[in-house]
């Protein structure tokens, strides 16, 4: 038996061909499997970064390659007031939307945690808002928030809340709540998810222990709960606040910026300046004005990072 | 939370009823408003799609809620009326297209990544992480840029090789941490037995992945599927449009919004992703959970 195999088993040890010791060579190897996606990243990440940063401090328009032109973009946008303006919704809108998507998210989370019926469908069904593409369903909202057949005026009409139709999107500060709620609709469910990963994470024990010792719900949430949820949160937190700072499409379905620019964020002022404006330098410049604050909330995430890793110890990598 | 609530309803002092009626009150209730508010949207969406005009816009005699007479004469006219077909093929061609090259790209990277171990690896996936935090609002001028030189504007090719761009950055994050779990000792046991790196890749460690790839490729499906700035900023004809910005910039026309034809258009640019994402639920759900949890 042994003698009719082993001539077999030499033939299946041939010397592979050039190609393949090629692909067995680990450095060869590395680059090829890292040259898609550091090349795909370089050239359409890394470069129009950079390529971004220097069209802010020239004033290129379309059709036309810029000259150097130092900070003037920048000294011409402080004296601008749509775009201090623009500065203060973003900050206002991240802020306001962000405090509600957590409360609320969190609320949410909090419920889907304990012991209900059809679970899973109802974890399906609560982050349809967020699969579903976010221009489609701010259009819906642009249809409920529509001056004459809002439905929620039809609402608050019928039940004598209100006289007239409700004013959702025509005037500056009803708007920017609109704008706001909307937001807040559309990233209640990831925030509620995501938290819901972390909750379940959370051992009974603790909570066992903690009932021992006479906790109220309350003692609870906030010495067991919340510093366990800690590390998630501040990870899901900083992705929210950076892309609920550079949101765009909302706003621009909903409102586009108006009435009389009050709802720009910084990042429609952005693209109404550079593509249909023509301004490319000027847009640039409105855009590299984010990157202070997304490089804040960047540092928010590491170290809320570096707390969990202080948290439970090297092992968790 | 949940073995605190359930602790504290079962709490021997405390009397059947008045747990029932308080998990009621604090459980059921608000769990209907968030359903409600979450839902009303999309509710509201389908009616506006199947409403005739004289319904739509005559609150007096019909209730809003409710379709006395439905019609499909909105979806027939966008259906037959506007290029509403070639959006939705053009759309579609984009998003399998970016996804299939980000998957390409990540799962390449992710294996080297993770398993080549090189040195400096670590700070390799540092910066395809950091990647990912760089939003598209502060991309797209130079890009838009970019893409007239090269020659791209106003094609899909524009779509498909900057959708990666934030695609590649959250699959091969993701497939990391799904390559981390398949036991590394498969792979030396293959290596022992004389197969190439890449057989390993091909053979080993791709088949055990699958479910990764299966959520990284849904993610990018949907993320591509909704994307909007990069749409916008880059297409300008009205055939090579996709289905978000169409029907934003071609659909509303005039000051006179056609709200049916609108909700119609919306309501079916939703459903290939409802319908995709609820064959998927629990790979699209363990996809954002573990990417968090990373």
């Amino acid at each position: 038996m042994s003698a009719t195999t082993a001539p077999a088993w030499t033939k299946t040890r041939q010397q592979p061909g050039a190609l393949a010791r090629l692909f067995d060579n680990k450095a060869f190897l590395i680059i090829v499997c890292l040259a898609p996606a550091v090349g795909l990243l370089m050239t359409f990440l890394t470069y129009p970064l950079g390529l971004g940063i220097w069209l802010a401090f020239t004033d290129t328009t379309i059709g036309r390659a810029g000259i150097w032109v130092g900070l003037e973009n920048f000294e011409y946008l402080m004296g601008d007031p749509i775009f201090l303006n623009s500065v203060f919704y973003s900050v206002f809108y991240t802020a306001v939307a962000t405090v509600g998507k957590f409360g609320l998210g969190l609320w949410l989370a909090l419920l889907l945690n304990q012991h209900l019926p059809m679970k899973s469908l109802l974890r399906a069904i609560i982050l349809l808002p967020w699969i579903v593409p976010t221009v489609l369903s701010a259009i819906a909202f642009w249809w409920i928030y529509d001056p004459q057949f809002s439905i929620l005026s039809y609402l608050s009409m019928k039940m004598g809340l209100t006289e007239g139709p409700i004013d959702f999107i025509n005037t500056a500060w009803p708007a920017r709540w609109s704008l706001i709620f909307a937001n807040i609709w559309r990233g209640i469910p990831f925030v509620a998810i995501s938290l819901l990963a972390g909750l379940q994470t959370i051992s009974p024990s603790l909570y066992e222990a903690a009932l021992l010792d006479g906790a109220t719900p309350w003692q609870r949430f906030r010495h067991i709960t919340f510093p366990m949820l800690m590390p998630i949160l501040a990870i899901v937190m900083t992705f929210s606040i950076i892309f609920t700072f550079t949101d765009f499409q909302l706003v621009y379905a909903i409102t586009r910026g108006g009435p009389v620019n009050s709802t720009h964020l910084m990042a429609t002022l952005a693209f109404q300046r550079g593509i249909p404006g023509g301004q490319l330098g000027e847009g640039a410049a409105i855009a590299v004005a984010m990157i202070p604050f997304l490089v804040f909330a960047t540092l928010f995430s590491y170290f809320g990072l570096a707390r969990r890793k202080w948290q439970q110890g090297e092992s968790n990598d | 939370m949940t073995e605190a609530t359930n602790s504290a309803t079962a709490a021997p002092e405390m009397l059947s009823w008045d747990s029932k009626s308080r998990r009621v009150v604090m459980l059921y209730v608000p769990l209907a408003c968030f359903l409600l508010i979450l839902l009303f949207p999309f509710y509201w969406m389908g009616v506006t799609a199947f409403k005739p005009n004289a319904e739509l816009y005559d609150f007096a005699q019909h209730n809003p809620f409710w379709i006395t007479s439905p019609t499909l004469d909105h979806i027939k006219h966008l259906l037959f009326n506007t290029s509403y077909p070639s959006w939705l093929w053009t759309t579609m061609l984009v998003s399998i297209a970016a996804t299939f090259l980000s998957l390409f790209a990540s799962t390449l990277a992710a294996y080297s990544i993770q398993r080549l171990r090189f040195r400096g690896s670590q700070y390799v996936g540092l910066a395809i992480y950091l990647a990912y935090l760089v939003p598209p609002s502060i991309l797209f001028i130079p890009l838009a840029t970019m893409v007239v030189q090269l020659g791209l504007f106003d094609t899909p090719f524009a779509l498909i090789l900057t959708y990666p761009t934030f695609l590649v950055p959250f699959c091969t994050w993701l497939l990391i941490g799904y390559f981390k779990s398949i036991p590394y000792e498969l792979e030396e046991c293959a290596l022992i037995d004389g197969a190439s790196r890449l057989q390993i890749l091909r053979q080993i460690t791709l088949p055990l992945a699958i479910p990764g790839l299966i959520s990284a490729g849904i993610f990018s499906f949907t993320l591509s599927w909704n994307e909007f700035i990069y749409a916008l900023a880059f297409i300008q004809s009205s055939e090579n449009k996709t289905v978000p910005v169409a029907i934003l910039t071609e659909l509303v026309t005039g000051d006179v919004y056609q709200w049916g034809a609108l909700m119609a258009g919306s309501l079916l640019g939703s459903l290939p992703v409802a319908i995709f994402y609820s064959f998927f639920v629990d790979y699209y759900v363990s996809s954002l959970t573990g990417a968090v949890k990373e």
